[in-house]
């Protein structure tokens, strides 16, 4: 036991005494929340418009330079029917669109009600009400300018919020980036430190020396446990103070199954670097074997509906996608376990997989 | 007999594919005897002593450790031996304090035997004002002498010394040995590895390997005056010529 307290206090020193790891252990999470916080806040600023206008007219058309004048607005499609709508919400082109009625012109002289329709990609719903209340300022600013010289003349627009079942929730960022950062500090570090060991050959005197396998895993990769698990605290309490980002569902819940994430993103670690013997490489292979595809595949910033067949059937051995589902199912959706079990049962078995290779792995060795 | 041998093996071989790296080699060492593997890079001595420590499991043949069997009994071994290897051991980012506590715990020591240990060791070495320096801060010479009294510090039985001198200056190579002799003088069995062939001089015992097997073995002065050669350094060459080493086989 002492040994392993030993091995364990050594691994903290490590840790403790590499300022600029440090720095960037402490620092990535921080920027990172900030980083991919503003980046969707910026959104607000240049709002995907599409306008669908059946029967352009000067009046239809002075009230679409109202919106290229806004300067939040850019658009992007202009359409003539509705159903050109579906597609261009689906892809993710138009946050937000103006469907004119097409006798719109035609009521504004007459002095009748003209209507018009407000279409808001609402998948993110902060920013969807916020573009919305934009688009309705702007009407509501061209409809002042008309009374003021026509008194009675009306617009009316009827408010559709869209809430798009194939872009579910890809805004919200924190559960892809909690994946990301304890990938990094689980695999990537973990990688790296066990091949510096190899490297400078002090792992051969762990080897030669009365410590089991075990103990000397345990003694190397816990300490990063304990830096991905703060990480994760940190990361999910500035979401929720800078941003507001929801925790809908059970705090011990998600903290546990960030652990197992962390288990499976450890044993990825060690299992790189039984492969490898430069730190150099070490990191290529962490980064390629496990960063990239937390990236990519997981859902985490491009959604895995919308990837091709093929992708989506990898996509089901990356421990991220897995680890990301249930995260936002827990903050965003607030479900526990009894909706959860199916996939968590996947974490733990591939855990258990991992565990098993990478402790086997470093048996090999002395083969 | 058995209870005055170190290390005994028969026949002990290892195969990389179909490369042979240690062709059945026959040696015994006894307690208390500073014994030199001497070879080229290549020859096989780094092998042949990691199969000793446990660090890699033999193809075939038979070897005792302090009187355990490397294939059955390699975690008794790993009690009973010390270990260090030519490339640097201890933690550069750790103090030279840290460093033994941290072996000494490994080694399952009491925190009183550290604290002891760690001060009779400082003062041997003189590096008491040392002690909270990290090892990063000290001459190449300094480390290794620090690594081969924390190799030592369990007080092995068998202390195993991979190429320890390699890149180190005379002067500390000089010093290094005579850590070595008080180590023996004190019952530690030493098996070094070296190809300084001057180095070889000090030992009690060597055995020069050649493309796996044993070329030669004895005590210096006997095998000079077998070969009749002034120096091991020529004896060495003559071996390692393969027409008079007599097994010409291509390395890989």
């Amino acid at each position: 036991m002492t040994a392993l307290l030993g091995l364990l206090r050594k691994e903290t020193y490590h840790i403790l005494r590499d300022k600029r790891t440090l720095l960037v252990i402490i620092l990535l999470p921080v920027l990172q929340v900030i980083i991919f916080g503003y980046a969707i806040r910026t959104d607000v600023d240049r709002v995907r418009l599409a306008i669908v206008d059946p029967h352009p007219d000067y009046a239809t058309l002075a009230l679409r330079s109202r919106f290229t004048a806004a300067g939040v607005f850019s658009v992007v499609a202009v359409e003539s029917r509705v159903d050109a709508l579906d597609a261009l919400f689906q892809r993710g082109d138009a946050q937000e669109a103006i469907v004119f009625d097409p006798d719109f012109a035609e009521h504004l002289a007459r002095g009748l009600p003209a209507r018009l329709m407000l279409v808001t990609d609402a998948t993110e719903p902060n920013t969807g009400s916020a573009v919305q209340a934009y688009a309705s300022a702007v009407i509501e600013g061209y409809e002042r300018e008309l009374q003021s010289r026509a008194p009675g003349v009306r617009i009316v627009p009827e408010i559709r919020m869209r809430f798009n079942p194939t872009r579910e929730s890809s805004n919200l960022f924190v559960p892809g980036l909690m994946a990301f950062i304890l990938t990094i500090i689980s695999s990537l570090m973990t990688a790296i430190s066990l091949t510096r060991e190899k490297e400078t050959g002090s792992m051969e005197a762990l080897l030669v020396s009365p410590l089991r396998p075990w103990q000397i895993i345990v003694g190397k990769v816990a300490p990063y446990l304990a830096v991905g698990f703060v990480s994760v605290v940190g990361v999910i309490v500035e979401a929720r103070l800078v941003f507001n980002v929801p925790l809908r569902g059970s705090v011990a819940l998600l903290l546990a199954e960030s652990v197992l994430f962390i288990l499976v993103s450890l044993s990825l670690g060690i299992l790189v670097s039984a492969r490898t013997s430069s730190q150099r490489v070490a990191m290529m292979g962490a980064m390629v074997g496990t960063m990239l595809p937390t990236m990519l595949l997981s859902g985490f910033i491009f959604p895995i509906e919308s990837m091709p067949q093929v992708l989506q059937v990898v996509s089901n051995i990356v421990p991220a996608r897995w680890f990301v589902f249930v995260a936002r199912s827990i903050m965003l959706k607030g479900v526990g376990l009894e909706y959860l079990w199916r996939e968590t049962l996947i974490l733990m078995a591939m855990a258990l997989v991992l565990l098993t290779m990478s402790t086997r792995s470093f048996h090999e060795r002395l083969e | 007999m058995t209870g005055e041998l170190a290390i005994e093996t028969q026949d002990l071989t290892r195969v990389f594919g179909a490369f042979t790296a240690v062709d059945h080699i026959t040696f015994d060492v006894r307690v208390g005897e500073v014994f030199g593997f001497l070879g080229a890079n290549g020859a096989g001595k780094t092998t042949a002593l990691r199969m000793l420590i446990g660090l890699l499991a033999p193809t075939s043949g038979s070897a005792r450790v302090a009187g355990h069997d490397v294939f059955t009994e390699s975690e008794a071994i790993k009690h009973d031996i010390g270990y260090m290897s030519q490339r640097f051991s201890l933690y550069e980012d750790l103090t030279v304090r840290e460093n033994i506590q941290l072996y000494g715990g490994i080694y399952g020591l009491s925190n009183r035997e550290i604290r002891e240990r760690t001060e009779r060791l400082l003062a041997r070495l003189g590096f008491e004002g040392a002690a909270n320096d990290f090892v990063r801060a000290l001459p190449l010479g300094w480390r290794q002498k620090l690594a081969f009294s924390v190799a030592l510090l369990h007080q092995p039985r068998i202390v195993f010394l991979d190429e320890p001198t390699s890149g180190v200056d005379p002067i500390t190579r000089r010093q290094f040995w005579e850590l070595i002799y008080e180590a023996a003088a004190a019952g530690t069995t030493v098996l070094i590895t070296t190809h300084y062939m001057d180095e070889a001089e000090y030992c009690d015992r060597i055995s020069i390997m050649v493309a796996g097997r044993i070329g030669a073995m004895g005590t210096p002065s006997d095998l000079k005056r077998q070969f009749g050669t002034e120096s091991i350094d020529e004896l060495f060459v003559t071996l390692a010529r393969p027409e008079t080493a007599g097994a010409g086989r291509a390395k890989p």
